[in-house]
């Protein structure tokens, strides 16, 4: 049994490569998360954020390039390092013919002998059925549920062994609002717990108000890597200031937002009113930098 | 800290309730029953058609002597089926990742299988072979000796059959490719003896059916069920226990030689994008 990693760092990934072939889908790509983290992979489709979970998950093994999940490379994990990780992935569609309960229950018993003083594994089923908000569907048989109650169930057996490091593939694909909402507000709870998360998500929105720190994948190449708030930075500079004076209505773009406002108010005092200053959106950022990593690329390409 | 032994423990116990429960969802599951009460139905009609027929040479009822045959080849017809097929439909559907992505689940899953499979050969010989109890005379007249004997084939039949399936289930890609695995085991079912007495058809046809298990399966059945004057159609007059065993036993050990490796190799396959790629062709060819 290896020492429990003295640091914070649940995750460490460095010069991460992965060829098919002769076709590179990673490029060395390299990021960390600590431990309580919420970590989101952004990225248009191929770009190989799949590819990344799955060698993270230690499902695929990759061509080159130092990973180390929970302090082991996922190359060589063993099965109790498996008790420490939830995989929740985009296409389940098993064990139709069982009830929510009953799965559960019997997932949850092959946790049970790495319960330990501080993780206590299993979750127990009726709990988790309630964390998730299955509690009356909970005697169903499992291809009665609808495609968003699914996700829920396919989420709690994620958790049902009190992952320290879950990861979740799309997860909130065909939830409806306040599902969503209240997905949110679990993965939040997971992670007021110690447990880090990695998500992968097209839901920007989602994106903002979930992670701690996002990273966007394109061509195989992390292209940026922060806070929501820091990308809007990085990225934009430009800040939108919309106010009204006399009556009137102003819009103007900046990079320096506080300064202008400043100076705004020194300049015309209380005639100033109903300020507005608009960061641009993960949105934005997002289309950005993508677009500007492809236009790279191509570049590269006519080179 | 558990040791993993411990937790090897766990998991096969866990297994065993899986296998339990897949085992109960056979008899609650309609399709599942009707298809049983079908197979029952057809069975009964071909008894009835035969029901004046005798045993080539004796006065023994030919529909009587069906019986312990249709119950060794239904051995291999269910061990496969289960088997392949299971392991085939638990691939696309993701059950075998959701065992890969749990710990010591690939070991539960097996013990569960194993576990439901076996209970389904029973039940399925007792649906069968208890209604036949009552309606023909002469079966299984060694009282317990016949059961023992029963319970011995079964158990080389199983052995016999389940890794031989696993082999098949994890060489297999596709769903569709399942016909190809069960049409020959049709055709086996009628050159094996299993409608009528071997001894009847040309003696290379004879030596293509005692190559494979389900001639030894019928042959056994009928060794433990059926009155010392039945063994008068069999090939050299004899139930041939020895050559019985020998032969089941051999296809266990090819069939335990291969499925380990095997099915390692198509555990470490699986991921999610796997699953996926195969869900999405299954789509695009309906």
């Amino acid at each position: 049994m290896p020492m429990r990693d003295q640091s914070d760092t649940v995750l460490r990934v460095e010069g991460l490569r992965m060829r098919y072939g002769t076709n590179d889908v990673l490029h060395g790509t390299s990021f960390t998360a600590h431990r309580g983290e919420i970590l989101c992979l952004l990225g248009p489709n191929g770009a190989g954020k799949t590819t990344t979970i799955e060698i993270l998950e230690g499902f695929r093994m990759r061509s080159a390039g130092e990973v180390s999940v929970l302090g082991t490379d996922p190359a060589h994990g063993g099965e109790d390092w498996r008790a420490r990780l939830g995989v929740v992935l985009q296409s389940w569609r098993d064990h139709g013919k069982w009830r929510v309960r009953e799965l559960l229950d019997l997932l949850g018993g092959f946790y049970a002998p790495y319960s330990t003083d501080r993780i206590r594994r299993p979750w127990d089923a009726d709990e988790l059925i309630e964390a998730v908000g299955l509690t009356e569907h909970a005697g169903k048989k499992i291809r009665q549920l609808s495609g968003g109650q699914r996700r829920r169930l396919d989420v709690a057996i994620g958790i049902v062994g009190r992952p320290e490091l879950l990861f979740l593939d799309e997860p909130t694909a065909g939830f409806d609002p306040q599902a969503r909402r209240d997905f949110h507000d679990l993965v939040h709870r997971l992670a007021d717990d110690d447990t880090t998360v990695l998500l992968t998500t097209h839901d920007l929105d989602e994106a903002e108000k979930l992670a701690d720190r996002i990273l966007i994948l394109s061509g195989g190449r992390i292209v940026a890597d922060g806070s929501p708030d820091q990308l809007s930075r990085q990225i934009a500079g430009e800040a939108e200031v919309r106010w009204t004076a006399g009556g009137q209505r102003f819009v103007h773009s900046t990079t320096e937002a506080t300064k202008y406002v400043y100076e705004l108010f020194k300049q015309h005092g209380e005639a100033i009113a109903d300020l507005e200053v608009r960061r641009a959106s993960l949105e934005d950022t997002y289309l950005a930098l993508v677009q500007r990593a492809e236009a790279g690329l191509a570049g590269a390409g006519a080179r | 800290m558990t040791s993993a032994a411990t937790a090897q423990r766990a998991a096969a116990r866990v297994g065993l309730r899986r296998g339990f429960i897949e085992f109960k969802q056979q008899w609650t599951n309609v399709d599942e029953v009707i298809g049983q009460l079908l197979f029952l139905a057809m069975f009964a009609v071909a008894l009835f058609f035969m029901r004046d027929a005798r045993l080539p040479g004796t006065s023994f009822s030919l529909g009587a002597a069906t019986v312990p045959s249709v119950l060794g080849a239904g051995i291999v017809f269910n061990g496969l089926s289960a088997v392949t097929g299971g392991l085939v439909v638990d691939r696309g559907d993701g059950t075998l990742l959701r065992a890969k992505a749990t710990p010591n689940g690939m070991l539960g899953y097996l013990i569960g299988k194993i576990t439901a499979i076996s209970l389904m050969q029973v039940a399925g010989i007792l649906v069968l072979l208890v209604p036949a109890l009552f309606v023909f005379d002469g079966l299984a007249s060694n009282g317990i000796w016949s059961f023992l004997n029963l319970l011995w084939v079964l158990a080389l039949g199983l052995l016999a059959t389940m890794p031989i399936g696993a082999v098949l289930g994890s060489l297999i890609q596709e769903p569709k490719m399942l016909g190809l695995v069960m049409l020959p085991v049709g055709g086996l079912a009628a050159i094996s003896g299993i409608f009528y007495p071997i001894t009847a058809l040309p003696g290379w046809v004879q030596d293509i059916a005692q190559a494979f298990p389900m001639y030894w399966l019928g042959l056994g059945m009928r060794s433990a069920l059926l009155p010392d004057q039945a063994v008068a159609v069999e090939i050299g007059q004899s139930w041939r226990p020895w050559a019985t065993l020998g032969v089941l036993l051999a296809w266990a050990v090819i069939g335990l030689a291969l499925a380990p490796a095997l099915l390692k190799r198509m555990a470490r396959r699986e991921s999610g994008s796997s699953v996926a790629a195969r869900r999405e062709k299954a789509l695009r060819s309906w």
